[in-house]
């Protein structure tokens, strides 16, 4: 079975419907990816979801993106290599001053009457992480959004119940922030003298085998 | 006498019905669950955060790893997103080859929640039929990647390699005679396609016998019918998907409505339920596997009769052939390149999803134009499912809980990443 209407299509509906509300459209290997501001995020949402040319009844998925590292790579062929398995590679910079806000929050809708999906992107600035919830607009929103507060620390305004869910109870920071290292920064054992866990900062060091290159 | 307020029950993470490392807190009102809160996480291994730090193709294997019951499906989601961005498209017989195995993984998915779930509902038996019939798949995965479970066998352009055209057979030992070996070696001597034709010709009578057992058992729909209740539209707004969706009386299924590789051309049909009950997503998914028989059968069929590449010829992106890294200085370097540095994906960001057999299973990957990702969110159908859990459970039973646990056919490997 075929699309009832093509991406192309989609994207020329929704600039009409809702234009002056989306601040760009873009149809890259036939998905319609809209990106709006978050003031105007419900409002969006809900005639996506109700409007009779939409109907995107499911939404499937929500996640964060930090664009901290985005388009650096860690390859320097200035110098002979050094020693250990990290021989060449710099560290990205992590104090580099973005261009653009640094989080996004993507959400992706599934139209099952239509057969079509889209792809919203809200771009949210790191000193003000607060998005408006969508938990109202579709329910399944709810694990989605917790997840998303937890591994990147952006915060859901409207959400009923907004816990870390995947991380361990008492984690301090956001692990899937690019400037979170891969390690982790506690580490957990057993010690038998005071018999209880004890939480140290890790022993080990990163080792990353092959470097970040941008071709 | 003393006021009984509700009290809070713990579940797990140690309870063998909670499917791995399941916790919940339930708020009990003497047997009646009032509320239940999953806490998740107990096995999250930063899969995405891995991924973002190794080249494309090592992160193939992470993939198996994630949902360890239908281990193909998962790297199929992946391979299709990364060939979208690259601009690549398998070879037929490849793509056939990969549906093919997606199958067979949907069909071991399906038996190893048949068995967990009639497990739980006391149906011992099952769990070892199931077992049985799981074994000739795995050995399917075996001859063909080398190993029964975390097979990373699909590539970006196709998969690793061709069909084998023998089977591996069992030997002697002490404890097999002459006869037994006979016996057990007896539909291993043709190809692989010989071997999963045989299985699939008996198949349907192993369902058949699956169904004698539970379908109209009086235990098995006691506890089936009527529990975890889910309308269409509460589908779509707790964002289910796959089984769970089409128990409702959805027929919505992505091979059918957005197809990918070769489904197109297969025939199949679409089980719905009508009631959205625990007992209609047992019969949609026996169902299921069926259906999947059936489109073995044609892959089978087809594979026997067409020949051709396996994986794309483009050496930017798949390895050259070992005897030519070894007499070609072209090869060599780009198999030197591909190994030590991977392949660049161009910029962008696509969704692929595939119809994975817990629901819809999608692969976000957002790429910089490095080797390695940049972001990759993935979706796993368990993860909406399990949100559900606190509306499905509501004024159920505490034995209850453990059926829907059962329907929602979980695994934490995927939920907790």
């Amino acid at each position: 079975m075929s699309n009832l209407i093509t991406a192309e299509e989609l994207a020329t509906t929704v600039k009409q419907k809702l234009s002056g509300q989306i601040k760009n459209t873009a149809v890259y290997k036939g998905q319609l990816t809209i990106e709006v501001d978050k003031s105007e995020l419900r409002q969006i949402c809900e005639s996506l979801r109700d409007a009779d040319e939409f109907q995107f009844e499911q939404l499937i998925d929500l996640c964060g993106v930090d664009y901290l590292t985005y388009g650096q790579d860690e390859w320097s062929t200035n110098e002979a290599s050094g020693s250990g398995f990290e021989r060449g590679r710099e560290s990205l910079d992590f104090d580099k001053e973005p261009d653009s806000p640094r989080f996004a929050v993507v959400y992706h809708l599934l139209s099952v009457t239509l057969n079509q999906r889209i792809r919203i992107r809200v771009l949210v600035d790191a000193e003000d992480m607060m998005v408006p919830s969508v938990v109202d607009i579709w329910n399944g929103a709810n694990w989605f959004e917790r997840e998303a507060f937890d591994l990147f620390g952006i915060l859901f305004e409207g959400h009923p119940d907004l816990r870390r869910i995947l991380t361990d109870y008492g984690f301090i920071g956001h692990p899937f922030r690019k400037d979170f290292p891969v390690i982790g920064e506690l580490e957990m054992r057993y010690d038998e003298e005071q018999k209880q866990c004890v939480y140290e900062p890790v022993s080990i060091e990163e080792r990353i085998l092959v470097p970040r290159v941008i071709r | 006498m003393a006021e009984i307020e509700h009290y809070t029950l713990n579940f797990g993470p140690q309870h063998p019905a909670a499917h791995g490392v399941l916790r919940m807190i339930l708020e009990m009102d003497g047997e009646t669950i009032e509320r239940a809160d999953p806490h998740v996480g107990l096995l999250h291994r930063g899969t995405e955060k891995l991924a973002e730090i190794k080249p494309y193709n090592q992160s193939i294997g992470y993939m198996d790893r994630l949902d360890y019951v239908s281990m193909m499906c998962n790297e199929h989601a992946y391979v299709l997103a990364i060939e979208k961005l690259l601009g690549i498209e398998a070879p037929k017989r490849a793509q056939y080859i990969r549906v093919m195995f997606s199958e067979i993984t949907r069909i071991l998915n399906h038996l190893m929640w048949l068995g967990a779930h009639g497990l739980d509902v006391g149906a011992m038996t099952m769990f070892l039929y199931c077992f049985r019939d799981r074994e000739p798949l795995m050995d399917a995965y075996e001859a063909v990647s080398g190993t029964r479970m975390h097979a990373t066998y699909f590539r970006p352009g196709g998969v690793y390699r061709d069909l084998p055209e023998t089977m591996p057979q069992y030997e002697k030992s002490p404890w097999r005679n002459e006869k037994k070996l006979k016996e057990l070696n007896a539909n291993r001597q043709g190809s692989l396609l010989d071997f999963l034709q045989d299985f699939c010709d008996q198949f349907d009578s192993s369902v058949d016998e699956y169904e004698s057992l539970l379908t109209e058992n009086r235990i098995w729909k006691q506890r089936l019918v009527g529990i975890g209740v889910v309308s269409p539209e509460r589908a779509f707004q707790l964002g289910l998907t796959g089984p769970m969706l089409r128990g409702s009386g959805v027929a919505w299924d992505l091979r059918k409505m957005q197809p990918y590789d070769v489904y197109a051309e297969l025939d199949f049909d679409i089980p719905v339920g009508r009631n959205g009950d625990c007992y209609d997503r047992y019969l949609v998914r026996v169902e299921e596997m069926r259906q999947s028989n059936r489109i073995i059968k044609q892959c089978i069929e087809w594979l026997k009769n067409n020949e051709g590449p396996v994986i794309v010829d483009d050496h930017k992106v798949v390895p050259p052939t070992r005897a030519d890294m070894k007499n070609d200085m072209e090869s060599l370097i780009h198999h030197f390149k591909l190994f030590t540095e991977g392949y660049c994906v161009p910029e962008g960001e696509y969704y692929a999803a595939v119809e994975h057999p817990k629901g819809e299973f999608g692969i976000y990957l957002l790429s910089d134009g490095a080797n390695k990702p940049y972001r990759v969110k993935i979706r796993a159908p368990g993860f909406a499912h399990l949100s559900a859990m606190n509306e499905m459970s509501k004024g159920h039973m505490l034995a209850d809980v453990v059926a829907i646990i059962g329907t929602m056919d979980i695994v934490f490997g995927e939920i907790d990443r």
